[in-house]
């Protein structure tokens, strides 16, 4: 299991090319990667913060309870963090599993943690300068799914 | 010495993001009280819902003890990623 925050681009195809070798095992590998998204070029770029030290044993308690719950036998979590270009990918999660539904559901749920709840501090750069941003109603509703 | 680092709007209203108190504070209200004395609008924003403290990189509630050298951090809602 491995949780990394890194402020360098990804290549969400490489990181699910590695995360696959070698699983005799493994009868299931279900990948997600988020783009950083711009409203008809209303977005220059995201931003976002995160507590070193904190925002990743965060994110890595929340796995470890993923993994047990899901009965996953390996996860991956990529997380960029400072400034990210629309366009660019933002997070990157993979979920092995010995059959798909395990391993879907899990990264369904880790998305929705990510999305709404892991602690970071966003902020969109525009034409009109800088602004936080704060989970949406929705994002909230995706999370409380798995309460 | 008390190193304080604030996140996210919180670092906007005060101008800055991390600082050291010394002499260190004994508690984490007197912390408040002394990086809010010059700055009010600091001082509402520290106080505004959600926002949470963390010493040494865990949450507290209320008022806790500070050991020399303790990390203190303000941290507003977090937004995910």
């Amino acid at each position: 299991m491995t949780v990394r925050l890194q402020a360098e681009p990804f290549e969400a195809g490489a990181l699910l090319t590695a995360f696959c070798a070698g699983r005799a095992e493994t009868g299931a590998v279900v990948s997600f990667t988020g783009l950083a998204r711009a409203t008809a070029g209303a977005v220059a770029a995201l931003e976002l913060e995160a507590y070193p030290g904190f925002t990743d044993a965060e994110i890595e308690r929340i796995a470890k309870a993923a993994r047990v719950r899901f009965s996953l036998q390996d996860l991956l979590i990529v997380h960029r963090v400072g400034r990210i270009a629309p366009g660019e990918a933002i997070v990157f999660v993979a979920t092995a599993a010995s059959h798909r539904r395990a391993a879907f559901e899990a990264a369904d749920h880790l998305m929705d943690y990510l999305k709404s709840r892991a602690p970071f501090w966003k902020r969109e750069h525009g034409p009109d300068g800088a602004r936080w941003i704060e989970p949406t109603e929705r994002d909230m509703a995706d999370a409380a799914r798995w309460d | 010495m008390v190193r304080v680092l604030l996140f996210g709007r919180l670092a906007d209203v005060a101008g800055w993001r991390e600082r050291t108190l010394d002499p260190a504070p004994g508690t984490l209200a007197e912390l408040r009280r002394r990086i809010a004395t010059d700055h009010a609008a600091l001082a509402e924003a520290l106080k505004a819902r959600g926002v949470q403290a963390a010493v040494n990189k865990a949450i507290v509630r209320g008022d806790v003890a500070l050991a020399p050298g303790a990390e203190v951090a303000f941290l507003p809602p977090m937004s995910g990623g």
